[in-house]
């Protein structure tokens, strides 16, 4: 039942291995991203401690839109994905361990990240653990709903930036409760709603969004 | 055991065929042929489900794909235009993943085995990227012969780019394949030494 998870889960992590490159850039345009901002607003650290969450969540956010139009496109372009889809195993299995392992080479490693990235910015103390919880809690949701919009997107000219429009909308949500935990965490109203919210966002986008990736696959493969 | 009736099949807003059944009992070798552009591909595709019918239904077992993807599926093995080979992998790992994909539960030494048998012994640890069009061609058509427990065959042009010998060594297989009770449906332009003679299905005569 699950060979197919398990078989694209490896062989995902396997390329995302072998193209390492890919995976670094990602994680080095959040770097640098963040490291824009004390140049933009100047250094001045009441204020960079202040716009902290938004900014890194922001940055968070389009590291993982960076490389999401890749997502199905090279098994698009060599015909993977119609095996994948003729597979007799259930398709929403291996949706979800291409989203899982997308996740695992793109979110993982932003999350790891920001903490260090906090520091610059001189984030207090009190919100590093409430960053990280919101971060894993929230990048899976973006990795999500991301890959509805990468399998609706597929094949099209001018993809990438049709997905951008697609997705960023619905990415709001997760902005505003994953920054906003951080900032209700700091201004000392607990941050506990906020990641509750964000929890419930990522079991109803882990239940609901493969199987619409799976059907909008189904349709851009026609 | 695979049939259709009244397929009509619109790529873009063209109507490419109309009014096209077939009908594939076990041990049949069918042959679609047509001029370029005809929709052979297209049939395929809509044989296995990857793409649907503007009218008319795909039948397997005698219950509409439609209906009951998953039963076509699990006894079908289509091997499309693309030879579905990631260039980062080994031919190996590409032809194991090929398999698990699908659901099949084949060990490596099978694997390795059916490398050999098509002619990739010493192409085992490369990368699929530094391979020949016909080497492709080849990890891909390897899973023939861990599939000969799913009946139903349907090759996009499985002889482009193969050389004499494989061409023979391939038609002697789906000609094995049909004897044994299977079934066979393909594309082709070349005329490929089959023991038996395939029945042809020329779509340009249902053409639009």
């Amino acid at each position: 039942m699950l060979s197919a998870f398990f078989a694209v889960l490896r062989r995902d992590l396997l390329l995302a291995w072998r193209g390492r490159a890919d995976v670094l850039v990602t994680l080095a345009f959040f770097v640098i991203v963040v490291c824009l901002f004390p140049f933009g607003v100047g250094a001045e650290a009441n204020l960079l401690r202040t716009i902290a969450p938004g900014v890194l969540w922001v940055a968070a956010l389009l590291a993982s839109l960076l490389s999401l139009h890749r997502l199905f496109a090279q098994d698009h372009a060599d015909g993977t994905l119609e095996q994948l889809l003729l597979s007799s195993e259930p398709a929403v299995l291996w949706v979800t361990a291409k989203v899982l392992a997308f996740w695992l080479t793109t979110g993982l490693p932003v999350v790891v990240v920001a903490p260090v990235l906090g520091m610059l910015l001189d984030l207090e103390q009190g919100a590093y653990p409430v960053l990280v919880i919101s971060l894993v809690l929230g990048t899976p949701i973006l990795a999500l709903l991301g890959a509805v919009g990468a399998a609706l997107t597929l094949g099209l000219r001018g993809g990438g930036m049709l997905l951008a429009l697609l997705v960023l909308p619905l990415f709001v949500p997760v902005l505003i409760f994953g920054a906003g935990a951080v900032e209700a965490e700091l201004s000392g109203t607990g941050a506990t709603a906020h990641l509750l919210l964000l929890g419930g966002g990522l079991a109803g986008a882990l239940a609901l969004a493969p199987w619409a990736c799976m059907a909008a696959l189904r349709v851009s493969t026609e | 055991m695979l049939e259709a009736h009244d397929l009509a099949c619109l790529k873009g807003d063209r109507l490419l065929f109309r009014g096209l059944a077939l009908r594939l009992q076990a041990g049949g070798l069918l042959r679609v042929a047509g001029p370029n552009g005809v929709g052979k591909t297209s049939l395929l595709r809509l044989v296995t489900g990857l793409a649907l019918p503007e009218a008319g239904e795909v039948r397997w077992r005698s219950v509409g794909i439609r209906s009951d993807r998953e039963a076509l599926h699990r006894e079908l093995l289509y091997l499309g235009h693309a030879p579905a080979l990631n260039d980062l992998l080994t031919p190996l790992e590409n032809l194991r993943f090929a398999c698990a994909a699908a659901g099949d539960d084949v060990d490596a030494q099978s694997c390795v085995t059916a490398l050999a048998r098509i002619g990739l012994e010493n192409q085992l640890d490369l990368p699929a990227r530094v391979l020949s069009q016909g080497q492709r061609r080849r990890v891909g058509l390897a899973r023939l012969f861990l599939s000969t427990r799913r009946p139903l065959w349907v090759l996009d042009e499985p002889f482009t780019a193969l050389d004499v010998a494989a061409v023979a060594e391939l038609a002697a297989t789906l000609s094995d394949h049909c004897d044994a009770g299977g079934m066979v449906m393909l594309t082709t332009h070349q005329d490929a030494p089959f023991t038996r003679v395939p029945d042809v299905l020329d779509v340009g005569a249902y053409a639009c």
